[in-house]
């Protein structure tokens, strides 16, 4: 036996090719197989290996390059959850469970990967064939046109990087005691990516939209048929037709193959599987514009068309979906957006919002889309509590859960954007806490 | 190319750029004329004052015979209080609007305007069939829903003329707060 390895023959396994290309669905197919198989290329290369005592995946080829990229098999376990207070008996009614939520205890960065980014819709992800979906601009404008897949990838494209949250994201934080739920289950409505579409405003001009047009009214080709209607000064500013998300086309889940997206307004008037925009002067009061997403004051008056999220923070490492093992140092980490532009300074506290440091903000700072801020911070053991609160370039200030209240009262579900706590017991524990 | 070679080069830069530039401020136009079939098969949305609403009528007591037979497995009856369907919502007997979550928020109770019924119920509903009944019976659940709210009385059809007349108890009961929150719910800083 040649002591390099040159001139081996390995009978128990599959050669692919020469020079000792095994298959590798060999390693693939069973412990057992990839065990007994590495058995023999390891008696193949003899005791004075100089491979000996390194990593199976170091000594063995690897696999083809993929033609459609997917994670490690370790990571399979990362995924979103349809967290919802339901009983199975009301989903065996529903039919489909309508939401999905990023984990956002192990999203560090701030862009969401396509596979992670949070799901909410109202009669479930329809399988839409893109050569038969068309978008029809048609109301107030002198030419009703037609536009399918096709004819928008060849306009000239915006490629930016905005935050969608649902705006019942953290809704739970209304109620009089705080939720044990997972920070995943609190905050996971709520992602960042890059999208690419066409300008509102360029389909809009090639249709002539007359100048006493003041809203347009989306709707989705879904079953249910999702309606909204948008201010038209949003429509003719940063809305977009979005055709892809960080880079593929946008998935069946978020629109495939086009929807709406209103930069920085809440997440339910991104229309997604758009097919129609109705160009008018008044909206359409829809229900999920009437009855859904709007906020009863503690006057019993409700505020409808909230949609410009408010300026927003939340610590995301620490979080209660970890616990501090042992006193030191810890990065505080976190993401902080809001609806009208840039973030412009996070603090952190972590006596409950008695004294604030300034945390770094990571760049690129961009409006409209999460910003990840850091700060380090040294644990002594002792009960701690603590929280963000972020401010934007235009002066807003995020603010405390009893300054919300205290305007705004408790009846409303949707729209919550207070600062939240998290709660560090002296065991490492951590807790959502009202502070 | 034609251009006779005394030309200097730079006036050649500048007439090309002088025939290319209109044709580079001019958008590109992909969209093709849409026909009202195409519209008609798009949109859906029927606005407060009536506008868009079909041919049609229906009453409340066909509506009852429509609602036991497509709604009833997941929308409880009055009277009925069963568990599991009140967590998708009550439709009826609740006047007072002012308690926490969308329980309260019934059709009598929230709803501020009566199309919005008609208009959901016909693009969404039944959730198993969606769009699976005739205008007319859409109508008519339309009027069983807001007579078991006490919107409108027994034997008051409902049909494109009389649905955008009716008044709902909340017509008045939100505010607009686009583009800004109003003063008195803002939030208090520091």
């Amino acid at each position: 036996m040649d002591k390099k390895g040159k001139s081996i023959a390995i009978d128990a396994v599959d050669h692919v090719a020469k020079g000792g290309l095994l298959n590798r669905r060999l390693f693939l197919n069973s412990a057992i197989a990839t065990t007994a198989a590495l058995a023999t290329v390891r008696a193949a290369y003899g005791q004075e290996a100089v491979g000996e005592g390194q990593d199976d995946w170091t000594l063995i080829p690897g696999s083809s390059a993929e033609l459609y990229g997917s994670r490690s098999r370790f990571e399979e376990e990362l995924v979103k959850r349809r967290l919802t207070p339901m009983t199975d008996e009301f989903y065996n009614l529903r039919l489909t469970k309508y939401t999905a939520r990023t984990p956002l205890d192990h999203m560090l960065g701030t862009i969401t990967p396509n596979g992670l980014h949070f799901e909410r819709t109202h009669q479930g992800i329809p399988d839409i064939d893109p050569d038969q979906h068309f978008l029809v601009i048609h109301g107030m404008v002198k030419n009703p046109l037609k536009f399918d897949i096709n004819a928008l990838e060849n306009y000239p494209t915006v490629a930016r990087q905005f935050f969608l949250e649902c705006s019942g994201n953290s809704g739970t934080l209304w109620s009089e005691t705080p939720t044990t739920e997972s920070l995943q289950a609190i905050h996971g409505l709520l992602s960042g990516a890059e999208w690419t579409g066409v300008l509102l405003s360029t389909l809009l001009d090639e249709c002539g939209v007359s100048k006493d047009a003041k809203w347009i009214i989306a709707e989705g080709a879904d079953n249910g048929m999702m309606t909204r209607s948008i201010p038209i000064d949003k429509a003719l500013d940063d809305t977009m037709i979005a055709i892809r998300q960080n880079g593929e086309r946008i998935r069946p889940s978020q629109g495939y193959p086009m929807r709406l997206f209103n930069p920085g307004f809440e997440g339910n008037t991104s229309v997604k599987w758009l097919r129609s925009i109705y160009v008018t002067d008044r909206p359409v009061m829809s229900i999920q514009e009437t009855v859904k997403y709007t906020d009863m004051m503690p006057d019993n008056m409700s505020l409808q068309f909230t949609l410009e999220q408010d300026v927003k923070s939340i610590i995301t490492r620490p979080s209660n979906a970890m616990s501090l093992k042992q006193k030191g140092i810890y990065e505080v980490s976190g993401l902080a957006w809001s609806g009208k532009g840039r973030i412009s300074r996070v603090e952190v506290s972590a006596d409950g919002g008695k004294t604030w440091g300034d945390a770094m903000l990571q760049d690129p700072i961009l409006p409209k889309m999460l910003t990840r801020f850091r700060i380090p911070w040294q644990w002594d053991g002792g009960p701690a509590i603590l929280q963000s609160r972020a401010y934007d370039e235009f002066g807003r200030i995020q603010p405390t859960r009893n300054q919300l209240i205290t305007a705004r009262g408790r009846k409303p579900t949707y729209h919550f954007h207070a600062i939240q706590s998290w709660g560090i017991a002296s065991n490492g524990e951590i807790k959502n806490v009202y502070a | 190319m034609s251009m006779p070679k005394t030309l200097p080069k730079s006036l050649l830069f500048t007439a090309l750029l002088m025939t290319m530039q209109p044709a580079m401020a001019q958008q590109p136009h992909f969209g093709v004329p849409a026909s009202q079939a195409d519209i008609d098969k798009s949109f859906w949305s029927i606005f407060p004052d009536g506008e868009f609403l079909p041919d049609g009528e229906g009453t409340a007591d066909k509506g009852k015979e429509l609602f036991e037979v497509n709604c009833n497995m997941c929308h409880n009856l009055p009277g009925e209080d069963d568990p599991t369907k009140n967590q998708i919502g009550k439709l009826f007997g609740i006047k007072d609007k002012s308690g926490k979550t969308n329980l309260q928020q019934t059709i009598g109770s929230y709803w501020p305007y009566p199309t919005t019924v008609f208009d959901y119920i016909r693009r969404a509903m039944p959730l198993v069939a969606p769009m699976s009944l005739s205008n007319s019976e859409y109508y008519s659940l339309t009027a069983y829903l807001l007579y078991e709210n006490g919107v409108i009385d027994e034997n008051q059809v409902i049909n494109k003329d009389t649905l955008p007349k009716v008044k709902m108890p909340n017509r008045d009961g939100f505010i607009n707060a686009y583009p800004d929150i109003p003063e008195k719910y803002k939030t208090r800083f520091k």
